[in-house]
């Protein structure tokens, strides 16, 4: 066996990373979140006052939920197209290899570049608009489409649909094709082989899959930034903007702490849920 | 294509003409890319009986089962169950089961509902289901096991599952992909047994394709020998052992000397050895069984029907009741021998068979 000086040495050094890099930020984090500023300074006073603003000030749950509404949009959207793409992909196509590189190449793609995409596809003189105008749909430019969570939404979807993708790509990928064999064996047809093999054994992976979607939307700020407008401000924008030009870091680290929790709180969930649906 | 012209003595189950076979299989021809894995194969399954398909790994076996059971299209030929066209139907509207090599059980589903799924796709009534499912069960001896998951029973436990998955539908032909590979040797001449009786027991015919030929001697009232995508011969166990047709045949079930020579004037001559052998002139090839080899006297008076030779003894493997012998003729040729058990020997002895003992093979 390995020596305990072998195994400290190989441990130290991602340990010492993760507590300098990961713990002793989170631990500033709570802290200042109990702390308070006034006058633009920092008072180091131990107090619960900024969690009670959280819930006295109507403004935060609002963003809250809007911004848990947007994650749930486009987890539930993701899901939706990555689903059968990945079940296409994995049973049915003879270009397996093509058309995976295909999902994953957006990926390589800087995310400011398909973030302003879309605001070059959106805006009143974009791409859907011309269009729309040049078929005779309208003869003013759509409003709508830009600056609205329903162009967040449209945006985190392309963005972390390949995310979803991914794990329910690879769980797919690890059913045995006798298993499939096997129900059509016993009489059952596609459907039917679908809705009682293959999607139970997938379940983990699409469980994976919804929570990349909803927990990276949950924190995305950019999307929000660029293409939110007002009506489509996400809380990470909050959090931005009281470490900025607010300049209330212990409000800032409050909504960050609760969120922090919001979402282990989530994870523990994912993986309770996850035991249970797998069998091997 | 060589198939046995008698019916299989000891099987009673054989071809028999004008009664039709359960499965034809009528010229198949499979291609995967550009190799051939099937040429030309047909063959018959009877009702009831248990077929086994014997041959090395890469023959095209595993091909021919899943040709039945839909899982392959054939690029020629066709296949006829009870006389109806088969291959044209998709896997899950074949009235045929499969044991799949490594069973395949559902591991999200419980003993229980992997042996019901056939029966709630084929929609029976569910008041009958619960019944079915036990008797199934009952069959393989696995009742108690209900409620468990997949994961949770021995390799052996799930092979009895995955059996009673198939029969539970009472398929008209039951198909098995190497179903004993998996199991350590006790277990699996165990399990050779079970199949057997259970087989007779149902009454259901069984394709089993293996690689091994013990177990197809054990199991099989037919066996099926096929070799580079070609059937090679088609008989009774007894049959295929000690009338092999080719020279492959011979070497591939049990053990066998091959004698290479020719006929000339009514002579068979391998080597020194020869003896009285009726057919026209030109090559030939014979195989003998080392077990149809024995010690004799020298000084003992020869009969004119069996073939004598001296052979130094090269080697003797101990095998329980009985000896293997290794023994190197003077033109140098090293036959097989086996004898009863019995002390060391060493130097030269006399040795030989009975002329109907060298059965005439193709090359």
């Amino acid at each position: 066996m390995y020596s305990r000086a072998y195994k400290t040495a190989v441990a130290a050094p991602p340990l010492v990373w993760v507590a300098v890099f990961l713990l002793a930020p989170y631990g500033f984090l709570l802290c200042y979140s109990f702390w308070t500023v006034s006058q633009q300074a920092l008072v180091h006073q131990w107090n619960l006052g900024n969690y009670r603003q959280l819930l006295d000030n109507s403004m935060y749950p609002t963003v809250l939920f809007r911004s848990m509404r947007i994650a749930g949009s486009v987890t539930v959207l993701s899901l939706v197209l990555s689903f059968p793409l990945a079940y296409y992909l994995s049973f049915h196509s003879r270009k397996k290899e093509l058309l995976y590189q295909l999902v994953i190449i957006p990926l390589w793609v800087s995310y400011l570049v398909r973030a302003y995409a879309w605001k070059t596809i959106l805006g009143s003189d974009g791409v859907l608009n011309t269009l729309l105008q040049y078929v005779g749909v309208t003869r003013h430019p759509v409003e709508f489409l830009l600056y609205s969570p329903f162009a967040v939404v449209l945006t985190l979807t392309h963005i972390y649909t390949p995310f979803a993708f991914l794990p329910i790509y690879a769980s797919m990928e690890h059913i045995p094709r006798n298993f499939v064999e096997a129900a059509q064996d016993l009489g059952a047809g596609p459907m039917r082989t679908f809705w009682t093999v293959i999607f139970p054994l997938s379940l983990p992976g699409a469980l994976a899959g919804a929570t990349f979607a909803f927990v990276l939307s949950l924190g995305d700020f950019l999307a929000p930034l660029l293409i939110g407008g007002p009506s489509g401000i996400m809380i990470s924008n909050v959090v931005v903007s009281l470490f900025g030009a607010a300049y209330n870091w212990p409000l800032g680290a409050a909504i960050s702490a609760s969120l922090l929790l919001l979402v282990l709180a989530l994870l523990f969930l994912v993986e309770r849920i996850e035991k249970r649906l797998s069998f091997t | 294509m060589i198939s046995s012209a008698q019916p299989a003595a000891d099987s009673g189950t054989g071809d028999k003409g004008g009664v039709e076979p359960l499965l034809s299989i009528r010229s198949i021809i499979k291609r995967f890319g550009s190799t051939t894995v099937l040429r030309d194969v047909s063959l018959d399954v009877a009702s009831g009986e248990l077929l086994t398909i014997l041959g090395e790994s890469g023959s095209g076996k595993t091909t021919l089962l899943r040709l039945i059971a839909g899982f392959e299209q054939p690029d020629g030929g066709e296949i006829y169950m009870a006389g109806e066209r088969l291959d044209h139907l998709p896997p899950y509207r074949r009235r045929v089961n499969t044991v799949f090599q490594h069973y395949a059980l559902f591991p999200h589903l419980s003993v229980f509902e992997n042996v019901a799924y056939g029966l709630r796709v084929r929609k029976v009534n569910r008041q009958e289901i619960p019944k079915r499912v036990e008797q199934a069960l009952a069959l393989v001896k696995m009742t108690e096991f209900t409620r468990r998951a997949p994961a949770q029973l021995s390799g052996g436990q799930q092979q009895r599952i995955a059996l009673a998955r198939a029969l539970v539908n009472q398929p008209k032909l039951l198909l098995l992909d190497e179903p004993l590979s998996a199991l350590d040797a006790n277990l699996r001449r165990q399990m050779q047994l079970e199949l057997k009786s259970l087989q007779r027991e149902v009454g259901i015919s069984f394709v089993f394709v293996t690689h091994d030929q013990e177990e197809a001697m054990a199991l099989s009232d037919r066996i099926a020998l096929l070799r580079s995508g070609q059937l090679e011969q088609v008989a009774a166990p007894r049959e295929i052992y000690n009338r092999p047709a080719t020279a492959y045949t011979a070497r591939f079930i049990g053990q066998t000397n091959l004698l290479r020579g020719r006929v000339e004037n009514g002579l068979a001559q391998c080597g020194t050895l020869q003896w009285p052998w009726g057919a026209p002139d030109g090559p030939a090839a014979f195989s003998v069984r080392p077990e149809s080899i024995r010690l004799c006297d020298p000084a003992a008076a020869t009969n004119r029907n069996s073939v004598r030779f001296r052979a130094a003894i090269r080697n003797q493997t101990f095998g329980g009741h009985t000896d293997v012998l290794e023994v190197a003729c003077p033109d140098s040729r090293v036959l097989l021998v086996r004898i009863a058990s019995r002390g060391n020997l060493a130097g030269e002895c006399d040795f030989e068979f009975d002329a109907g003992d060298a059965i005439p093979v193709k090359d």
